[in-house]
């Protein structure tokens, strides 16, 4: 076979208990922090991707859905997806600088409160887990 | 498309004096990987069986792509791949044999296809089935499935008994199956692993009765650990049905499927893998005995649907 190298592959931990179009995402995110993988690059088709990790091609097509929404990856008809030019990895947190500072602040509080970094991502998660994604 | 690619109401057979499966009511949504979970015993094999056609209802009603299955209907048993784990191959065939075997008997077979795969698995047309590991005679017994090209793809436990190196590639190339022609599986499996990774619908049967069946991503969405010291545990939030419960000296802890917002300050909160959520309603199958009622549980805000 005269197959072109895919420019990532992907892994999946099954017992993560992270979800697996989460890790896709997580993947591409960190490649394009390294450097690994850079604007214009091509990501594998599905079917690539298939191929490369026991995963349901519905979960690979929704997490370059979710690239395509944070501007990490585009879609070009016919062609398949790509890296984004010059794609902004911190583009979230520059859109967060308030939020960002606020939680600087939160943090420092807590410390001089004498949590422990544990205690401050355990608060954290206890709030987060009882937002609101509940379908209704 | 909307026509659920199984529908059942009410659907029971029973086996002499024993029943199989009892008031099964379910619908499985076209475009997905739907894994079906359940002990031994649950009724797994009875519903599949009488969804690829190999067995008649005792009372209740089946649907398959829209019609009822029968063996006399073969215009609908040709749009439909079912596969168990005894793998129906001759043992003396050499597998081009078994593929013409296949094309006679199939007027959808793909021949091009059916060489392409076991191709790129690296198996002969040659090679006799007998000499085959149980790896590649799986690998051949779902190309023979995937030849007919299915809509629709009833796998009953199709990666049991395989070496992991063996699963993998067979499910690899269910999940190739999937991605190039679009094709529907509702697979029954013991391995919860493989259900996270290669599946995105989840039925869970017990005693015959489906106690839960929705979309993966949704079900680890609406499930939650609550955890409380037991002496002065709060009320449960609205809208909560305990799953399982679990007791220590001092706390208690549920595992609850939950139907609004937490607003509830009182509970702990964690989010539980999909393998604590199956294993919950696996474990509350197995201790609510063999007639269950519908709605044994907790349930501040309807039951379980």
């Amino acid at each position: 076979m005269t197959e072109k190298q895919p420019s990532i592959l992907f892994r999946l931990d099954p017992r993560s208990g992270i979800a697996p179009y989460r890790q896709l995402v997580d993947q591409v995110r960190r490649a394009v922090e390294t450097g690994r993988l850079r604007g214009g690059d091509q990501l594998p088709s599905v079917r690539e991707v298939v191929g490369q990790v026991t995963i349901n091609p519905n979960t690979v097509h929704r997490a370059y859905r979710e690239l395509e929404n944070r501007g990490l990856a585009e879609g070009r008809l016919g062609l398949g997806t790509f890296v984004t030019e010059n794609p902004d990895v911190h583009a979230t947190e520059a859109g967060n600088v308030e939020l960002i500072r606020q939680l600087q602040l939160w943090a420092k509080r807590a410390r001089a409160a004498g949590l422990l970094d544990d205690d401050m991502l355990e608060l954290l998660r206890q709030i987060l887990n009882r937002d609101e994604r509940v379908r209704s | 498309m909307t026509t659920p690619v199984i529908e059942t109401d009410g659907l029971a057979k029973r086996f002499g004096r024993k029943w199989g499966l009892r008031d099964c009511t379910l619908s499985v949504p076209p475009g997905k990987v739907a894994a079906l979970v359940g002990p031994n015993g649950a009724g797994k094999s009875t519903l599949l069986r009488m969804a690829a056609g190999l067995s008649r209802p005792t009372s209740g009603l089946i649907r398959v792509l829209g019609r009822v299955p029968s063996a006399n209907d073969a215009s609908l048993l040709q749009r439909v791949g079912y596969l168990d784990q005894e793998r129906p191959l001759y043992r003396g065939f050499r597998v081009e044999e078994m593929f013409r075997f296949g094309e006679g008997t199939n007027p959808r077979w793909n021949m091009a296809r059916a060489q392409a795969y076991v191709d790129q698995l690296g198996i002969s047309l040659r090679d006799r089935v007998n000499g085959l590991s149980g790896g590649q005679q799986a690998q051949v017994a779902l190309t023979m499935c995937l030849a007919k090209q299915p809509e629709l793809l009833v796998l009953d436990e199709p990666a049991a008994e395989l070496d992991p190196v063996a699963r993998e590639d067979l499910l690899r190339l269910l999940m190739r199956e999937v991605a190039e022609q679009g094709t529907n599986v509702v697979l029954s499996t013991h391995a919860l692993g493989d259900v996270g990774s290669i599946c995105d619908y989840l039925i869970i049967m017990t005693h015959s009765r489906v106690v839960l069946a929705d979309d993966l991503e949704f079900v680890v969405e609406s499930h939650r650990f609550l955890s409380a010291t037991s002496s002065n545990a709060p009320a449960l939030p609205e809208g909560v049905t305990v799953i399982d419960t679990r007791t220590s000296s001092r706390d208690v802890t549920h595992l609850a499927r939950i139907t609004l917002p937490l607003g509830d300050e009182t509970w702990q909160v964690a989010v539980p893998t999909l393998d604590e959520i199956i294993m919950a309603y696996l474990r509350r199958g197995r201790d609510s005995g063999s007639s269950p009622s519908p709605d044994d549980s907790t349930t501040a805000n309807g039951g379980v649907s």
